[in-house]
């Protein structure tokens, strides 16, 4: 029996203990299924992290092991190599570890599983199915934590800012990139990051994907939609991130298909009042630092609820994401006067209108916006008018 | 000097090789590539097929049900899963729904004497995810999902730790019979034996034609593509998910896995390629679209994986199956999907033909198919398993490393998949693929990592 039990060991799921370890919360354990904590930072062997939490710049393994080391000198309990089975209502964890399966119990469960990357075959890619084609976590493990590289000479899928670390993380060990590849017209990620590749001597096909991926045994080329082949020994698929919620939508926890993550409410609660959710894993893709921040927030209502200091869940507010809203998290609001926090959302598409929150009532928020779908958008929850008794309230951009 | 040279490690040369090992045989299996099961038998929709829907009197029907009694036999004592389903064969239409009286017949002929038909409310009942439009079905209780890969390694693995032998990277260029014993030309040296069995399926009238010098039939490719949801897929459907048959083809199947996923697939599709098993994207989001409408529940669901497999089809329909008495020589020819379930009883009547006698081994080892059906008790169920490394399918380092060594080894990436589920679930390889790349350095001629990582 736990106090709180976070199932994730990464930025979200650390930040969580340390802050319920700070408010005094006896028994916090971190469930995480490697055997070393700190997630995806780990591998990701480039700076900014840490500039917010530790006040220096730090690289993602610098930064995962600092977060190691407050977890550990914070009194939490590290279960290594503690794989969460199942989520059972109520707050019981099914455990497989290498000494047997167990289960625990907990007053509360955090959460905390992250996001990656669309695989090939999530992305319905063509062609034959050689070795080669990886995604930038993969390849970032292959040369930070095995020391490996997966192929010399990859195209690389996708400008989304991790397309562009990757091509980074190729360069400085010895794997030269022979294209980009990109379905939209211009780079994903901000300029002037987008003239990243140019700035390298790799060329960049717009408006452009593969159609077939060639190779026996191995990748040789990628022919791409215009019918232009290049010749390479492997495959960079970069971004399109998906929460890693596959607990969650294998338990009784409502998932949002929007988000990909689970429902919560404003305090980060899922649909059952024991199980509370935080970081990427509520939707793709956020820094590790948001995720930090994100992660000691929702465990600040954790430890009031501890106390009885939470408002209880039931009489809610559905958020529904309309015309143009990718996603709205989160996806239910307690009703409490005033309301605090942020609404996060993000767009389908390039998109410029009136972002509008609606009740059947009225208008409750509005403001222009012009954005893309990269671009987070907050929506301060303290700006908004009253929702009174509405029961649902439509998030959309009109244009 | 060997009695029987088995040409082809699919699950058709696997279980023969098996047989004949059983039977006292001396038994050398010959396989081009790297692995076994790496070509039509690493691609099929794993169904243990009752015979219900096969050609009546056919010896594919015979040996189907053969298989499928001898599976069923021996599955405990080889620790081989059977997820017991049941199929439905379901009307959309009014037309479909004219054929299912024909089916419940057919069945009944073949044998299969617990075939019905089901009106739309059993239907529902049975699978309340379907589509509500559906008119009705044809119930076959036993026909059920297994491991199609576990199944032939057990296969060939009980004939490698009872005496035969299997070399592998070896492809047959010739071969030559005289005074009742033929010699084999191959790329790794010569070999000497008293009968050949040609089980080379994509390649078995390419090795016919080198063995014999007749053209006695012509492969003609035949790919189907298949997609793979998410395990959250398959609380959806619990029985395989039959189309009413069309004079062409039996159609697109939604089915479990025995790995906890839900299926779709195959399409059928005429190429010339023997080993190009390439996707299109048309063709998956096809597949993806077929199996919404017949199950609208999958709207939004996960694709977990994309394959696709090829069938040894023929000119003709039937198996192409014939013994040279002569030279010694037994081809099993054109098995395509139902060869899975058929490849025990195709074993037997291998056996049945040769016609010799050899001392029938009286206490055999029957070696255990690894833990990887998930409605069975897996690996890390089980204390003491290192660490998981493919957290996605719960793979555990003691799984691996028994799969790399042991009596056949995984000698390729696709190999140690299909001995483990490494790599096999929704993240592909997102999260273990690096960790799969240090484990097997050195041990693959195709591997995963080109080098080490500079700098």
């Amino acid at each position: 029996m736990v106090d709180v039990a976070i199932i994730g060991g990464g930025p979200a799921g650390i930040a969580a203990a340390l802050t319920l370890k700070a408010r005094g919360v006896p028994r916090v354990a971190i469930l995480e299924r490697e055997g070393v904590l700190g997630g995806v930072p780990r591998h990701c062997g480039h700076p900014p992290f840490g500039v917010r939490e530790f006040g220096r710049l730090l690289t993602g393994p610098g930064y995962a092991h600092r977060l190691a080391a407050a977890a550990e000198a914070a009194g939490v309990e590290i279960l290594l190599r503690h794989s969460v089975t199942a989520l059972k209502p109520g707050g019981g964890l099914e455990v497989a570890t290498p000494e047997g399966r167990t289960t625990l119990q907990a007053l509360r469960v955090l959460l905390a599983t992250g996001a990656r990357e669309a695989p090939r075959s999530a992305r319905l890619v063509g062609g034959d199915r050689p070795l080669g084609v990886l995604n930038t976590g993969a390849l970032q493990a292959y040369v930070h934590l095995q020391g490996l590289a997966p192929f010399t000479h990859p195209v690389v899928v996708g400008t989304e800012l991790v397309g562009l670390s990757a091509l980074a993380t190729c360069r400085s060990h010895g794997i030269r990139p022979v294209a980009v590849v990109e379905a939209g017209s211009r780079a994903v990620a901000r300029w002037p990051l987008g003239l990243f590749p140019r700035l390298l001597g790799i060329p960049v096909h717009y408006n452009s994907g593969i159609e077939e991926i060639i190779g026996h045994g191995r990748v040789e080329a990628v022919r791409l939609r215009d019918g232009r082949e290049i010749a390479c020994d492997g495959v960079l698929l970069t971004g399109r991130f998906l929460p890693e919620a596959s607990l969650a939508r294998l338990s009784h926890l409502a998932v949002d298909a929007r988000s990909g993550g689970p429902a919560v409410d404003q305090y980060g609660r899922c649909s059952d009042d024991a199980y509370f959710a935080a970081g990427n894993l509520l939707r793709p893709i956020e820094t590790a630092g948001w995720s930090f921040r994100e992660g000691a927030a929702i465990a600040a209502y954790i430890a009031d609820d501890l106390m009885g200091g939470l408002p209880a869940a039931g009489e809610e507010i559905a958020l529904v994401a309309g015309d143009g809203v990718k996603f709205v998290v989160p996806q239910l609001l307690s009703r409490v006067a005033p309301l605090r926090g942020k609404l996060q959302l993000r767009v389908e598409r390039p998109i410029s209108g009136q972002l509008r929150v609606s009740s059947e009532e009225g208008v409750l928020y509005k403001r222009r916006i012009s954005t893309r779908p990269e671009r987070r958008i907050l929506v301060d929850l303290g700006e908004m008018k009253p929702p009174g008794e509405a029961k649902r309230l439509l998030v959309e951009i009109v244009s | 000097m060997y009695d029987v040279v088995v040409v082809g490690g699919g699950v058709v040369g696997c279980a023969v090789a098996r047989r004949f090992v059983l039977e006292g045989a001396k038994v050398l299996l010959l396989e081009k590539g790297a692995d076994i099961l790496s070509g039509a038998s690493k691609g099929n929709s794993a169904i243990l097929h009752t015979g219900f829907d096969a050609p009546s009197g056919s010896l594919e029907l015979a040996c189907m049900q053969a298989g499928y009694a001898e599976y069923m036999d021996i599955r405990n004592k080889l620790r081989l899963p059977v997820l017991e389903t049941g199929a439905v064969v379901a009307a959309w239409n009014e037309e479909e729904l004219a054929k299912l009286p024909g089916i419940v017949q057919a069945a009944h002929a073949n044998g299969v004497t617990d075939v019905r038909q089901i009106g739309p409310g059993e239907v529902l009942a049975r699978e309340p995810q379907l589509g509500a439009h559906v008119l009705g079905g044809v119930l076959v209780p036993h026909e059920h999902v297994i491991d199609p890969w576990s199944a032939p390694l057990a296969y060939v693995t009980q004939a490698l730790v009872n005496g035969g032998e299997v070399r592998r990277n070896t492809v047959v260029l010739s071969g030559h019979f005289a005074n009742g014993a033929w010699r084999l030309e191959t790329n790794t040296g010569p070999v000497d034996c008293t009968t050949v069995i040609n089980c080379a399926g994509l390649y078995g009238d390419i090795l016919d034609y080198r063995l014999t010098g007749e053209e006695n039939f012509t492969i003609k490719p035949r790919k189907g593509q298949f997609v793979v949801f998410d395990k959250a897929a398959s609380a959806l459907l619990r029985t395989i998910l039959l189309p009413v048959p069309t004079e062409r083809t039996k159609g697109i199947v939604i089915t479990p896995t025995s790995f906890g996923n839900l299926l779709v697939g195959p399409t059928a599709e005429e190429q010339d390629s023997r080993d190009r098993a390439n996707v299109d994207e048309d063709t998956l989001r096809m597949l993806v679209d077929k199996a919404v409408e017949l199950i609208p529940a999958l709207e939004g669901m996960g694709v977990t994986a994309v394959y696709a497999g090829i069938r040894p089809a023929t000119e003709r329909k039937e198996y192409r199956v014939r013994h040279d008495t002569a030279r010694n020589y037994i081809v099993l020819g054109g098995i395509r999907s139902t060869g899975l379930t058929a490849a025990l009883g195709l074993a037997r009547h291998a056996w049945k033909l040769y016609a010799r006698m050899h001392e029938r081994l009286t206490n055999p080892i029957w070696p255990q198919a690894p833990r990887l059906a998930e409605h069975c008790p897996r690996d890390w169920q089980f204390p003491g398993y290192g660490e998981i490394i493919c957290h996605c399918e719960m793979v555990t380092r003691r799984e691996i490393e028994a799969a790399l060594s042991g009596p056949l080894p995984a000698q390729d990436y696709g190999g140690l998949k299909r001995r483990t589920r490494v790599g096999m679930g929704r993240c592909q390889g997102f999260y273990c693929n690096a960790r799969v790349a240090e484990m097997t350095a050195g041990r693959f001629a195709n591997p995963l990592a080109v080098g080490g990582a500079h700098g």
